[in-house]
């Protein structure tokens, strides 16, 4: 009996998001119709744009690469059961961060020592601020779903507030232009691939990230300790697991993810920090991180996935309103939720 | 007599799995029949499927000579079957009366309740079988016991007359135990039908009128409960002869290693759950606790394994070898020589989604024999569980893959002991309730390991609510009453007293109540 149930685990584990997948390409479908356009026509357009060329590949690359990034923000303190809904506040203070160290630094510093100042500096505030929402848990018990989402608005309020009273360029949304060597350089620049799109070499960073956060949880003793304390909080405390410290760390290494994804597009494609840049990535994260199950590699794929999605719908905005485009997303994101949720009950 | 309920030749199959086959059973009415097993050998199946919970693959139901086929546990009800499952299904925010009666307010949706017909049909009830519970009382606000009862009311306010009870006894306290069975009997002498799932075999000795034995989904015998000793039954259950009493060879005592001095527990709302409790125990001897549970042992339990919720006062002294434990961690504990087997094993000796493999690391993993970088040494890690599993006798198919929660309870029991006992460097192993929800073939072995360790020379403190235990396994005995220990049986008296075990147990049972 057991082999059976732990083969219909498995296949329905694939199942599942294939079955999201395609309840969402139908539902899609639907909407574009009756919109007034032939669905078939537009995912024809979507592919060739996104994946038919190299400049579209880079685009779907560049949007995967921060996709990535605050999914493991979601995915990581979600190993110790807690929701973080706060990637994109994380995001904000990261990629804030990241926009005022490059305009301070000093021009002439060597370019690796300044892009580390800055993408250290966005990690950093990154992860401070998800370890306050952690601090709050741990401390008060606060729940941080709540704390998440007002650290998010707080987090709104700082950054809107400082761009417009403080830093902004007069008339214009967007902080100074920071250092020239402290801008991460794009594929393009060094080898030429991937013409004039802006993916750069933080996807690099955010793949050994990934790979680096898939053995720590699950192969290092830490992941052990932290994974058992997730699943079992008394239980850890009674095997002398510090429950408490791997709510702590699990929000501040995810904060510090969020933070590097704030870096890519701050460093590596905008070059200074401007209002609404982040345009709700951080709650994409959560989609991104439940259709993969919280898994570091599994995210590799669920980000490349949505970040099609967001390319692609830019792409044909000649075709299908930006509004059209975004109630897709936001039902896909919702199938793929009801779905793996459906799921879990199953098994 | 008539028969309430006959099985003809049922079979239950989940997949390739045969839960039930072939199983014929008659039950007669008026009569407590006592359903006995090892875990996994088909009891809860099969009374599901009387129940109306499963649809028997094959074979048939006869309830008072008319053949059913129930589809859900609402045609069972109809046809006057109740059952009071283990885990009670009642709604804690609601009161006594508006649990018995939901489900049944026969009003519509905005109209008041019929609670004053409801209260004055439960009181009767109440008073004919001895199930007083206040009808107003909210359910959270009362004892296991007093919910037990709250079921009991709400089968016999749907006028059941075929009542099954499924491990009844594993919640209750012995006094709240004996109130259960006088209920149980007074039921029957009503003409009610008991069905009693247990693998208790004292408890059906004492209260039931009929046992069948159930073995890997068969019944393999159905016997008069007056005509049956225990041996034979634990022999009829496991399928070989059982020793249900390991040989205790005697204890030479050592040095003191424990020792607690007038030790004080106030919980964060102020009660006082320890009074100056002082005990000691020594290298090579097994002190074992007996006492009713919510009497201290998990306060004490919790002091000395470094886990008193936030806010508690503790005061007195609790040393290892000189060496105070009070106030430290629960890992300082550890690497102090202390190993622990908690109360609640399924909630705090395990990880039921980790692998066996795994599992047998908990709590261990901080040994530097299973490192290797920043991970663990598989093959360290993989010689050290082989070697608990054959030595133990853990029956798993692949423990690297299968998760501990795929384990029956005796098997997970034994992952936790294998893993606490092997500790390096050991002086104190503090046992509570090793063998809570085990099958009789596991408890043997488990309490061989038991002694052996005493023998090793480890001093081993045993809490334990089964008084049968406590005997066959301790060198002395602490009875625990209101958070001290009340009287203390020496070692002489202990050995000397073994001899004549139910007159010891009444002894005790004095002692604790």
């Amino acid at each position: 009996m057991n082999n059976l149930t732990t083969m219909n685990s498995k296949n329905l584990r694939i199942l599942v998001p294939l079955l999201s997948l395609l309840s969402a390409l139908a539902v899609s479908s639907l909407i574009i119709a009756l919109a007034g356009r032939d669905p078939l026509m537009i995912f024809q357009k979507m592919l060739h744009a996104t994946l038919g060329n190299s400049y579209g590949v880079g685009q779907v690359i560049f949007r995967m690469t921060t996709l990535v990034l605050v999914g493991l923000a979601v995915a990581i303190p979600f190993q110790v059961r807690l929701f973080n809904i706060g990637a994109e506040g994380q995001l904000l203070m990261g990629a804030f961060a990241a926009a005022m160290t490059g305009a301070m630094l000093p021009a002439g510093l060597p370019p690796l020592f300044a892009i580390s100042l800055c993408t250290l500096s966005a990690m950093a505030s990154g992860a401070c601020w998800a370890l306050l929402a952690g601090v709050l848990k741990v401390r008060f018990g606060v729940n941080e779903v709540i704390a998440t989402i007002m650290l998010n608005f707080i987090a709104q309020g700082i950054t809107g507030y400082l761009l417009t009273w403080h830093f902004a360029i007069p008339s214009t949304v967007h902080t100074a232009k920071i250092t020239d060597n402290a801008i991460i350089p794009t594929f393009d620049s060094v080898t030429g691939w991937l013409a004039n799109s802006p993916a750069n070499f933080s996807t690099i960073l955010m793949v050994g990230m990934a790979l680096l956060f898939q053995v720590l949880i699950f192969n290092s003793r830490f992941g052990y300790e932290m994974r058992a304390a997730g699943l079992q909080p008394e239980a850890a405390r009674y095997g002398g697991i510090n429950a408490g410290m791997h709510t702590l760390t699990s929000m501040s290494l995810g904060g510090a993810a969020a933070g590097l994804g704030a870096a890519n597009i701050v460093l590596g494609y905008k070059h200074y920090y401007e209002s609404g840049m982040t345009g709700g990535i951080g709650f994409t994260g959560i989609a991104v991180a439940l259709l993969a199950g919280a898994h570091p590699l599994w995210i590799l794929l669920s980000a490349f996935f949505f970040g099609c999605l967001e390319y692609g719908g830019l792409t044909v905005n000649a075709w299908i309103p930006k509004d059209i485009f975004m109630i897709i997303e936001a039902l896909t994101i919702l199938l793929v939720i009801s779905f793996s949720a459906l799921g879990k009950r199953v098994l | 007599m008539g028969i309430a309920v006959r099985l003809s030749g049922v079979s239950k199959t989940f997949g390739s799995f045969a839960a039930n086959s072939n199983i014929s059973l008659s039950v007669e009415e008026g009569t407590i029949h006592a359903l006995v097993g090892e875990n996994g050998a088909g009891k809860s199946t099969l009374t599901k499927i009387i129940y109306g919970m499963h649809q028997p693959t094959s074979g048939e139901v006869v309830i008072r000579g008319e053949a059913v086929r129930f589809t859900s546990p609402r045609d069972a009800i109809d046809a006057g079957i109740g059952m009071v499952h283990q885990h009670f299904m009642l709604v804690p925010e609601l009161s006594v009366t508006e649990n018995i009666i939901l489900g049944l307010e026969h009003t519509w949706l905005f109209g008041s309740l019929p609670l004053k017909y409801a209260k004055a049909r439960n009181l009767k009830n109440s008073e004919d079988y001895g199930l007083i519970v206040d009808p107003d009382a909210l359910v959270a606000s009362l004892s296991i016991g007093e919910q037990q009862r709250v079921e009991i009311l709400k089968l016999l306010f749907r006028k059941a007359s075929i009542m099954i009870f499924d491990e009844p006894t594993a919640v209750l306290t012995p006094s709240e135990t004996e109130r259960l069975f006088a209920t149980l009997r007074s039921l029957r002498d009503k003409r009610k039908t008991i069905i009693l799932i247990t693998h208790k075999l004292d408890e059906v000795l004492a209260v039931a009128d009929t046992v069948s034995v159930m073995r890997k989904g068969e019944i393999v015998g159905t016997v008069p409960a007056s005509s049956v000793t225990k041996p034979e039954l634990a022999r009829m259950m496991v399928g070989r002869s059982v020793l249900l009493r390991v040989t205790n060879p005697p204890a030479l005592p050592g040095k003191t290693v424990l020792n607690i001095k007038t030790l004080r527990f106030r919980t964060p709302k102020g009660e006082e759950r320890l009074h100056d409790l002082s005990l000691n125990v020594r290298a090579g001897e097994i002190y074992g606790i007996a006492g009713v549970e919510g009497n201290g042992q998990s306060e004490l339990l919790q002091a000395l394994w470094g886990l008193a919720a936030e806010g508690s006062v503790i005061s007195g002294e609790a040393t290892l070898k000189g060496h105070s434990i009070i106030g430290k961690k629960p890992a300082e504990i550890a690497l102090m020589g202390v190993s622990h087997t908690p109360e609640n094993r399924l909630r705090h000796a395990v990880i039921l989604d980790y692998t066996i493999a795994d599992n047998l690391l908990f709590g261990r993993h901080r040994e530097p024999a299973f490192h290797q970088g920043i991970g663990f040494n598989s093959r360290t890690i993989k010689s050290s569980t082989e070697a608990m599993i054959s030595d133990y006798d853990i029956r798993c198919s692949s423990p690297e893959r299968q998760h501990l929660c795929d384990l029956s309870g005796g098997n997970q029991q034994k992952v936790v002991l294998a893993r606490e006992l092997n500790r390096p460097g050991i002086s104190l192993l503090i046992l509570a309730q090793p063998t809570r929800g085990v099958d009789i073939g596991a408890i043997e072995t488990i309490h061989k390991k038991i002694i052996e360790a005493r023998i090793s020379g480890m001093a081993i403190l045993l809490v334990s609510s089964e008084l049968e235990e406590i005997i066959a396994l301790s060198t002395r005995i602490g009875c625990l009453f209101k958070g001290s220990i009340r009287h203390e049986f020496s070692q002489e008296e202990v050995a000397l007293k073994r001899e004549a075990e139910h007159e010891f147990e009444k002894e005790i049972g004095l002692h604790i109540t």
